[in-house]
């Protein structure tokens, strides 16, 4: 194991009494004082603050948005180049069996992409990147910004103290604005289900920011803990438990997030990798799926839980991917895949849980109503 | 009040042992959301599961400190699994134990022996 890396506010998290965990090769917050469940409801219920700078920040620059947009379509089954100025949206890095690289953000910033990846993916994100896009496209790595979630139904009236300009943004814009003195590339989104900001903000500047939001009584520091019950209830995936190199972006539940430009009858039909497999996906049908599973118990079920169609024998027909309890739903909350045939939402399935199996129901995600500023 | 290395306290009262998790235990695991509780008249050997405990984190088991028979366990708990958060010491107590042998307690440390454990 080599030294873990610190992000730019790790002074602050250790000032604010956080416990520090390795994650992704960093050394992260999973919790702080309040506990998992306390900041779990009060990002539901105000606002809170989380350090995602572990994350990938990317610029993609090229002759104009439009050829970089033509060439990043080349990776993702997405509309890049139909993305509007000032717009962010979700996309896939596909391998060629149609299975998931990475899931990230993607904007169009003028004249210029701003790719946001996962933590423990980023490498090999950038690696791909470079190989595919270059020369043509420069491929610009991020390594002196940290990144900033602001997230809950009162992170809109936190953040317009320090720039009103921040009430105007929809969800899913992205703009430049001065915040704490800094220059910030801010976007309206997030990944708790909540209404809320994601803030690239240069490093010298990141913990003046992060503490003039801490400063407000609406808003609290939120761990890694916290981050994923909020998640795994707003229906997210996970990179690497609910989607990973073998899942189809069909399977995951994720066609929504391949625009009709880029499928088999589009304009741009196909062009990235993986393409025959998703199709025949869509045309064919998968076997499995990405479901939302309430346990009926109050015993959680954790990732790698087998699901079963029967109370008794039989083979497995699924499996638990991201498992916990929901503090906002107050009980166990899940997701994973089943059989096509047991996807249906309101079918009746086991859990095995310490050679038990215990009933769990198949439920619409997301199990807490997404809370977004459309 | 002996401690065990695996972070339970027990109480003996009369002639039975009253068995739950430390403070310290209980910060360790985080907020408490489910509570496996053994059936009472359970005949348990020492170091066997007889409890589970699943906190926002990650499940755990509670061992059974001592030979003998469960005879009784704290039900409510079961419905507020967050005691063992707020009064892990005192309410939150587990299950009582009649010990077959009860010097197995003496194979336990006292609690200046716990504090230097858990340093």
């Amino acid at each position: 194991m080599g030294e873990l890396s610190r992000t730019p506010l790790f002074d602050l998290h250790v000032a604010l009494g956080a416990k520090m965990v390795p994650f992704a090769g960093y050394d992260m917050p999973v919790q702080y004082a309040l506990g998992v469940m306390k900041e779990h409801l009060h990002c539901r219920a105000q606002a809170g603050l989380f350090d995602v700078s572990h994350m990938g920040q990317v610029i993609l620059r090229g002759e104009s948005y439009g050829a970089v947009a033509k060439a990043f379509e080349t990776l993702v089954p997405m509309d890049v180049q139909g993305l509007g100025e000032a717009r962010q949206r979700y996309g896939l890095f596909t391998n060629g069996g149609g299975g998931i690289e990475d899931d990230l953000m993607f904007a169009n910033r003028g004249d210029h992409l701003f790719v946001v990846v996962n933590a423990a993916c980023k490498d090999a994100d950038i690696a791909r990147m470079k190989a595919a896009l270059e020369p043509a496209v420069t491929v610009e790595v991020i390594a002196d910004r940290a990144l900033i979630a602001l997230q809950g139904p009162a992170a809109e009236a936190a953040l317009a103290r320090l720039n009103p300009a921040v009430a105007e943004m929809t969800f899913m814009d992205v703009a430049t604005i001065e915040l704490a003195g800094a220059d910030c590339w801010v976007s309206r989104s997030g990944y708790t289900g909540e209404d809320g900001y994601e803030i690239s903000v240069p490093d010298a500047q990141a913990e003046a920011l992060a503490k003039a939001l801490l400063d407000m009584d609406e808003v609290e520091p939120i761990g890694l803990g916290a981050r994923d019950s909020l998640r795994l209830e707003a229906g997210l995936c996970l990179y690497g438990n609910d989607i990973d190199a073998s899942t189809s972006p069909i399977e995951a539940g994720l066609i929504w997030a391949i625009q009709k430009v880029r499928r088999a009858d589009g304009d741009r039909a196909g062009g990235f990798p993986g393409a025959d497999r998703i199709f025949g996906d869509l045309a064919e049908g998968v076997a499995r799926k990405r479901v939302g599973l309430v346990p009926q118990g109050r015993a959680p079920m954790r990732a790698g839980t087998q699901i079963f169609a029967a109370g008794e024998g039989g083979d497995p027909i699924g499996e638990v991917t991201s498992g916990g309890f929901g503090p906002t739903y107050e009980g166990p909350v899940a997701m994973g895949y089943v059989g096509a045939a047991q996807a249906a939402v309101g079918t009746e399935l086991f859990g095995e849980v310490r050679g038990k199996r215990l009933p769990v129901t198949v439920a619409k995600m997301p199990l807490v109503p997404a809370n977004f500023k459309r | 009040m002996k401690f065990t290395e695996e972070h339970e306290w027990l109480r003996v009262e009369g002639d039975v042992v009253v068995v739950g998790i430390t403070d310290h235990a209980s910060e360790q695991l985080g907020d408490v959301v489910f509570i496996e509780l053994p059936e009472e008249g359970t005949e348990v050997t020492k170091d066997e599961e007889v409890c589970v405990i699943e906190s926002v984190k990650a499940a755990s088991d509670i061992l059974a400190p001592l030979d003998g028979e469960i005879v009784e366990v704290n039900s409510p708990l079961v419905d507020e699994p967050g005691k063992v958060n707020d009064d892990p010491m005192v309410e939150a107590w587990f299950f009582k134990i009649k010990p077959s042998e009860l010097s197995q307690m003496d194979d336990y440390m006292d609690e200046a022996a716990y504090k230097t454990f858990i340093g």
